[in-house]
């Protein structure tokens, strides 16, 4: 049964591609000798810099990011020193007060988005490469390649999780952030395998592929120069989403006390206030920092993607 | 029916300014006539088409006023003014209708809620759907058909049944022939007469880039060139008896069957045509003429040189 | 020069691959240097996966493409660049065939990088100017530009500049004027012309009549994936065989006669029925 697929046959005038500065619009501005076309990255800057959920979400992450790198510089107490007396509220010795072992808070908080961090960047990282290199030889190679690949996929994706990191890290006893950070980046990449696939597929099939084949180019090339640069957009917006989500992941796993406990980080801060009875002794300077770090830093990440999202895509723009 | 077109003029908003797509045109359709809409892209004619049924939101109405059967048409309105006009007095069957189809919905559910959302009862009207159904040669199964099950050529006709079933006094038809097959095109192009032969549409506009489908279906032809009127005539003189240069030197590029490189090689018009944000002043073909002089730097009026045959040059006369 | 034999391509479909279609079925003709042939088929007749086949974008199922006696299909990955010295292709989709992100002239970097490297930058220089010399662009007007500054009519002739850089014995062209505008067609269309007349063996694939009686040498029909008629362009037109190009020949509007006329060539039209 042949469907005749629609030839479109007056001629387009920008046709389809990703980074085009307005919708096609029909009696088509190019090619005008005088009128300078905007280039893309300079359209993405002027875009970006007038974004206020971007704007917004990055001064947040920023902020955050600055007391990881600095904090412990703002202070000489140690995150895991004993030496200050329980329960303070907050004061101008203990900034943010003290917990019931005699620590301080301010010092665990700064140490613990440190911690964040490394858990987001590495772990977010590492599922970020998996992800992107399963999804583009599945989605370009296709064939078999692509059916077993997507069995791995689906086989991580629907495994619980949360579940298997708690076994493993009951089991394994994991030293350190950078194992938790493996272990999430290892298990967390299948969303993101499957969004690569699908607009690596896309991308295939458009006649530049076909051009840079008949020039002697060989997959790996075309994969990195030609696939990838069009779907750089969405590869940035994909790696904050899953350095969010690491953080997000790595802070639960510590919240259920399944983390590293040599050193400290947010999720670890607010299980050690939990176990300590700090809601009922009304230590709220214990867990309310953390949480409200944990939350804004993840937050801050997903609303500065909706407003990449919308620096990308013109059609998303509020004109 | 009569539609009169008086010095339209729609604009579309870009980043870059407005970009003027259509600029003044004045033409007249009289009751019964099929007029062809020709030119190359960019031209303006799929403009001109939706803005008779105000179906673009980002056009913008800058002048102009249209008359169908002396009622005024408020295509200027942004307040659903046209919705009453359309589908029951004007009707198009947009570019890519054809691909436009929910593809999850069941041809006729579709009917059903487009011609609800217009206040028209279905079960009223469904007798008449399939009977005009079978009469350009489907089964009136194809209301239980979805999109996908039906070729190319039988969702065109669909379409064009539906728009057309509350017997609307001008019909647009934006490019209903180009995505199809050449034996389907023919029996699209046919489908399309024979509304008018049985008055179920009175007037027809059809778009399309392609002349040699006008030549054989519109009684007469309206060329464009970069937002503007170039000429109007009966189909056989712009064929044969062109007058703009624009249309001869489009007439003598297009290959027939018949023609081979051997024989005769065909010429092109040389350059593209002028960009719509800043279009230059006078004549807008003047660039690229072969015929181009001093006078041209002054907009030709599009005028009547002989009798039903409408031209805008100078050199024409 | 170039031979097709029995040459056939069906896909699996359906879950698991239990399903075929034939795309291709036993497809037999060869071309010769300095000759255009016209493959002219509707969609679905499966002219430009035989497109896709010579080029090796695409694998055949059954029988062989040959290239002066070479089998194009045990060319292994390594061989594969010194093939695509000899036969290129251009597509229909001049947008779609440049990476928007890169300017246009990249698809020359691409060849020069790949093939002639070792040229220095004068011979580089002198060769790139030749090539546009002969698709008639001149270099301030087409380089150092983006895809979308330039019209559909120069992107597809550049592709035809990139194709002669490697001084190609063939070339496939997959509907390449389908997109362009009327008056720019004809252009292009001609640009062909000369280029055969210097040597190069064409395969012009179209659904167009038109086009394929104006600019080929032989015209190969082709319906449903099978050759249904193959011949010189003049006979297959004014004398056809097959009852399918009997009906396409019909139902093609034509710019000085009417359906149902008889033809210019005092054939009369043939019933046609409608779909």
């Amino acid at each position: 049964m042949a469907v005749s697929e629609p030839r479109d046959v007056t001629a387009v005038t920008v046709g389809g591609a990703p980074a085009t500065v307005e919708p096609t619009s029909p009696a088509g501005a190019s090619g005008a000798p005088d009128a300078a076309p905007i280039r893309h990255r300079s359209e993405f800057l002027y875009f970006g810099l007038r974004n206020w959920k971007f704007l917004f979400g990055l001064s947040v992450v920023l902020v955050f990011l600055a007391l990881a790198l600095f904090g412990p510089l703002l202070t000489d107490h140690k995150p895991l020193e004993f030496t200050a007396p329980t329960d303070q509220p907050p004061s101008s010795e203990y900034w943010m007060g003290t917990t019931s072992y005699g620590q301080d808070v301010f010092a665990q908080f700064v140490y613990g988005l440190r911690s964040a961090f490394l858990v987001g960047v590495l772990g977010g990282g590492i599922a970020w490469v998996i992800g992107a290199a399963v999804g583009f030889t599945a989605g370009y190679r296709g064939g078999w390649l692509d059916d077993v690949l997507n069995m791995l996929t689906n086989v991580v994706l629907v495994i619980p999780t949360l579940a298997i990191l708690i076994i493993v890290a009951a089991y394994l006893n994991v030293h350190g952030y950078a194992s938790e950070a493996v272990l999430i980046g290892l298990t967390s990449w299948p969303w993101a395998a499957r969004a690569v696939r699908a607009q690596t597929f896309s991308l295939k099939t458009r006649e530049f592929v076909d051009v840079a084949r008949l020039s002697g180019r060989s997959t790996p090339q075309i994969i990195a120069r030609e696939i990838a640069p069009n779907m750089s957009s969405y590869l940035l917006m994909m790696f904050i989403l899953l350095f969010g989500g690491a953080i997000l992941i790595g802070a639960s796993l510590d919240f259920l006390g399944l983390g590293p406990s040599e050193s400290i980080s947010l999720g670890l801060m607010m299980n050690n206030a939990f176990t300590s009875s700090a809601l009922l002794l009304g230590s709220w300077w214990w867990f309310v920092p953390p949480g409200i770090g944990i939350i804004a830093i993840v937050g801050g990440l997903y609303v500065m993607n909706v407003g990449l999202d919308e620096v990308f895509n013109p059609r998303l723009r509020e004109l | 029916m009569s539609l009169h077109v008086k010095d339209l003029a729609v604009y579309y908003r870009s980043l870059r300014g407005d970009v003027q797509a259509l600029d003044g045109v004045t033409f007249s359709v009289a009751d019964g006539e099929i007029m062809g809409l020709a030119g190359e892209s960019g031209c303006g004619k799929s403009t001109l088409g939706k803005s008779l049924i105000r179906l673009d939101g980002r056009m913008r109405h800058m002048r102009g006023r249209v008359e169908l059967d002396g009622v005024e048409l408020p295509i200027a309105s942004t307040n659903g003014a046209m919705n009453r006009f359309r589908l029951k007095e004007v009707s198009i069957v947009p570019q890519y209708a054809m691909s436009a189809l929910n593809p999850t919905r069941k041809i006729g559910k579709f009917s059903r809620e487009l011609l609800e959302s217009r206040g028209v009862d279905f079960e009223s009207v469904q007798p008449e759907l399939e009977r005009r159904l079978e009469l350009v040669g489907l089964s009136k199964s194809v209301l239980d058909l979805y999109p996908i099950e039906l070729s190319g050529g039988m969702k065109q006709r669909t379409v064009m049944v539906i728009s057309t079933l509350l017997d609307p006094s001008l019909l647009i038809a934006d490019e209903i022939t180009s995505a199809l097959d050449v034996s389907t095109q023919k029996a699209v192009a046919k489908t399309l007469v024979e509304f008018r032969d049985r008055g179920f549409v009175k007037s027809m506009i059809v778009i399309t880039h392609d002349l040699s489908i006008l030549y054989q279906v519109a009684d007469t032809i309206l060329v464009m060139y970069a937002g503007k009127l170039a000429e109007k005539a009966r189909a056989s003189e712009i064929v044969n008896a062109p007058r703009h240069p624009y249309t001869k030197l489009l007439i003598s590029s297009l290959p027939e069957v018949g023609v081979r490189y051997t024989e005769r090689k065909l010429v092109g018009i040389p350059g593209k045509p002028p960009s719509l944000l800043k279009p230059p002043t006078g004549c807008r073909f003047r660039h690229r003429c072969p015929l181009a002089s001093e006078e041209c730097k002054q907009e030709p009026p599009f005028v009547e040189l002989a009798p039903n045959h409408h031209v805008a040059c100078w050199k024409a006369a | 020069m170039l031979t097709l034999d029995n040459v056939s391509k069906t896909y699996r479909t359906g879950a698991f691959g239990t399903g075929t279609c034939n795309a291709v079925c036993d497809v037999s003709f060869s071309i010769e240097p300095g000759e255009v042939i016209a493959l002219i088929g509707e969609s679905g007749s499966g002219k430009s996966t035989i497109g896709r086949m010579i080029l090796r974008l695409s694998a055949v199922t059954s029988g062989s493409i040959t290239l002066d006696g070479v089998d194009v299909s045990t060319i292994r990955r390594g061989r594969l660049k010194d093939y695509y010295a000899r036969v290129q292709g251009v597509f229909q989709d001049p947008f779609s065939s440049y990476n928007p992100i890169f300017k246009a002239d990249r698809v020359f970097s691409m060849i020069r990088q790949g093939y002639l490297s070792g040229l220095s930058a004068s011979e580089w220089h002198t060769k790139l100017t030749a090539s546009l010399d002969a698709v008639s662009l001149s270099p301030e007007d087409v380089l150092h530009k983006y895809p979308h500054q330039l019209s559909g009519g120069q992107l597809q002739r550049l592709l035809v500049a990139r194709a002669l850089l490697l001084d190609i014995e063939f070339l496939v062209a997959d509907e390449i004027i389908s997109m362009l505008d009327a008056s720019t067609r004809i252009d292009v269309l001609n640009l062909l012309g000369d280029l055969k007349e210097r040597g190069l063996g064409i395969l012009f694939i179209t659904h167009d009549l038109s086009l394929g009686n104006y600019i080929g040498d032989r015209a190969v029909i082709l319906h449903k994936g099978a050759v249904v008629e193959d011949g010189p362009t003049e006979q297959v037109f004014s004398k056809p065989q097959s009852p399918y190009t009997q009906m396409l020949l019909d139902a093609v509007p034509r710019l000085h006669e009417r359906w149902g006329e008889p033809h210019s060539n005092g054939a009369p039209p043939t019933q046609t029925d409608d779909e």
